[in-house]
């Protein structure tokens, strides 16, 4: 296990050295002097010759990429050209308010996804497992921006159930410890606050879980029927046990290996969808981050937020490969 | 006799279909498949005939009839131009397929072109292209296609670019795994030991053998590239005002939640319905094509 770990680390090496150079390109490949686009036409000589020499626009390609790469191994990440802050120190609120709502979308996802599944592969061709299979296949072509703009339009507008935007209540704000919201009201034990923070999750979350979802429900059903049907499922039913206790604790663990792939292929399209969630619900994180850098031709900003969206991309499909073993231990790593 | 048996013979190879009446044939049985492309080539009639038939001009402003409901002389309502939103949404059709489509063709042209490079000659071409895409999929696509806009600029033209180029490797990599199964067949052999020059083998022989699969995830990317060019205007990335591009039509509709909904509702369900096409026709040719990637 641990040589495949070794392998798969040394495997990722190109790859990560790739991404930092497209990343790195994206200044280069502006058309025209970089410096004076990223200024505007009114910006002085000198305000252009100091972000040219900011920005190491003066050297050749590869001193820039080696310097580029140095800084990223110190963890110089840039400085933003808007606040004039390090990346790196002002980046964190940012990604951990992306972590949550990831997280937040993944759980409902996963949750409503398999149990949907379940209980259509239980109740084949019911009319339960055509409803679900229609709703999946919706799903899976509703544009996510639309979707959230309908949850907004509904359940605030209309219902005035649940907040529009933003991430908490602004005259009551939370206590920030680790950046997770939700954790963070729990170690100050505010419940209220909790269930503040919860409401405000539930709108974007839901949107951007809805892709997954349907996407897990329609990948996992065929795993899901072909587990129902196999001979050990039949062996637990004839010995007496429940079909619940048969789903949940036989069925379920053989039919999950599928749904792991698709989880990690997800979140490349979770970190994607977060950037037009966070833009409708007013969700600082890191996709709004990017965002708002874009229109303020922020590029050392625009770098970075995509260098570190793509390294987390790429880290979750290499966990999600390791974990395969854990669940099945049929896998061996050699 | 003889000539009876020859007869019956042909009457025989009559009967066997090709391979595309047989698909043909396949997809038929699928009704969800058959729903799909009725919805595909409503939209593209749509696309192509809609213009001409809408109530009025797509940028023709009315001011007294601001944010007006939908009613019998604007059926889908009108924004907050008073521009009506029924004539916007067909046209808006017009520059999704077109989007839609060329992206696809441009990634299924220059996937093609390295994916048979990559599978073909292997060793270091296959090397240095595979690791770019790699790369390329490392990235989650629509921050991909961010970042290429953010260099090029906001406009419809670079965010078409931008689709075409994150759906390079998707259509590379299945290419280049189907021309290296191809390569190894018996037909390919012959073709080479009659002294068949390379890229003869690759025009006439791998390209058309390796289409099928490209066929089936070209359909699926077309429903993709049309949601990616709608999240790129909807970003302000994309198409620029006063084009009646849906993803921008529903950015603007923003600030009228409240008062006029409808607004947003029908440039989505414009989006939702293509995509739903496309992508119900696209399983209903990869099951017909190519039973072995049936889920």
């Amino acid at each position: 296990m641990l040589h495949y770990i070794g392998r798969r680390l040394l495997q990722l090496i190109p790859v990560l050295l790739g991404m930092t150079f497209i990343v790195f390109m994206i200044i280069r490949a502006i058309p025209g002097d970089p410096a004076q686009v990223i200024l505007g036409q009114q910006a002085s000589e000198e305000a252009i010759k100091a972000l040219r020499t900011n920005l190491g626009l003066d050297n050749p390609w590869y001193i820039q990429y080696f310097d580029y790469l140095k800084g990223l191994v110190t963890g110089d990440l840039g400085e933003s050209l808007r606040t004039r802050t390090p990346v790196v120190d002002e980046v964190w609120p940012y990604l951990a308010a992306t972590i949550e709502l990831s997280l937040f979308a993944i759980i409902i996802a996963v949750i409503i996804g398999i149990n949907a599944v379940i209980i259509s592969a239980w109740f084949q061709n019911s009319w339960f497992d055509y409803l679900a299979m229609i709703i999946a296949l919706i799903g899976v072509s509703m544009p996510i921006f639309w979707l959230g703009l309908m949850n907004q339009w509904i359940f605030s507008i209309e219902l005035g159930i649940l907040p529009t935007t933003g991430r908490e209540n602004v005259r009551d704000p939370v206590d920030v410890i680790t950046g997770f919201y939700v954790i963070d009201t729990l170690i100050a034990g505010d419940f209220n606050q909790l269930s503040t923070v919860l409401k405000h999750l539930v709108l974007p979350g839901t949107a951007l879980a809805t892709i997954p979802m349907a996407i897990i429900a329609r990948m996992t059903r065929s795993s899901m029927l072909e587990v129902m049907r196999s001979d050990y499922v039949r062996t637990a039913r004839s010995k007496g046990l429940s079909m619940f206790w048969v789903v949940y604790k036989h069925a379920l663990k053989n039919a999950i290996i599928p749904v792991l792939t698709i989880i990690g292929l997800q979140m490349g399209l979770l970190l994607g969808g977060a950037i037009l969630t966070e833009t409708i619900f007013g969700w600082p994180g890191i996709g709004r981050y990017i965002y708002e850098a874009i229109g303020f031709r922020d590029y050392p900003v625009i770098q970075s937020g995509i260098l570190i969206v793509a390294f987390i991309f790429v880290m979750i499909n290499l966990f999600v490969d390791l974990l395969y073993g854990l669940v099945d231990p049929r896998i061996k790593y050699d | 006799m003889a000539e009876t048996a020859i007869k019956q013979e042909q009457a025989e190879m009559q009967k066997v279909a090709g391979p595309w009446k047989e698909a043909w044939r396949g997809f038929r049985k699928s009704k969800v498949a058959v729903v799909g492309m009725g919805i595909v080539i409503f939209f593209i009639l749509l696309a192509i005939f809609g213009p001409l038939l809408t109530p009025q001009g797509i940028n023709e402003q009315n001011l007294s009839q601001r944010l007006m409901p939908p009613s019998s002389s604007n059926w889908m309502g009108t924004d907050d131009f008073g521009r009506d939103i029924l004539s916007r949404v067909v046209y808006g059709a017009r520059i999704s397929l077109w989007v839609g489509f060329l992206a696809v063709i441009g990634s299924v042209v220059v996937g093609s072109i390295l994916g048979i490079l990559a599978g073909y000659y292997g060793r270091w071409v296959d090397t240095i292209i595979s690791r770019i895409f790699d790369i390329m999929l490392a990235f989650p696509s629509i921050l991909l296609a961010i970042a290429v806009v953010s260099v090029l600029g906001p406009s419809l033209r670079n965010a078409l670019i931008a689709i075409a180029i994150i759906n390079v490797p998707n259509f590379g990599r299945l290419i280049r795994s189907k021309v290296l199964s191809i390569k190894e067949d018996e037909y390919i052999m012959s073709a080479k030991a009659i002294g068949m020059k390379d890229n003869r083998i690759l025009v006439s022989h791998i390209l058309p053998n390796s289409m099928a699969p490209v066929i089936v995830q070209g359909t699926l990317a077309i429903a993709t590239a049309i949601i990616e060019a709608a999240a790129l205007g909807f970003l302000g990335l994309g198409a620029q005002a006063p084009s009646p591009e849906w993803g921008k039509m529903l950015a603007d509709s923003r600030s009228y939640l409240t008062n006029a909904p409808w607004t947003m509702i029908f440039p989505g369900v414009a989006i939702m319905l293509t995509v739903l096409g496309f992508n119900l026709m696209g399983d209903g040719l990869r099951d017909a094509l190519d039973p072995r990637m049936k889920s």
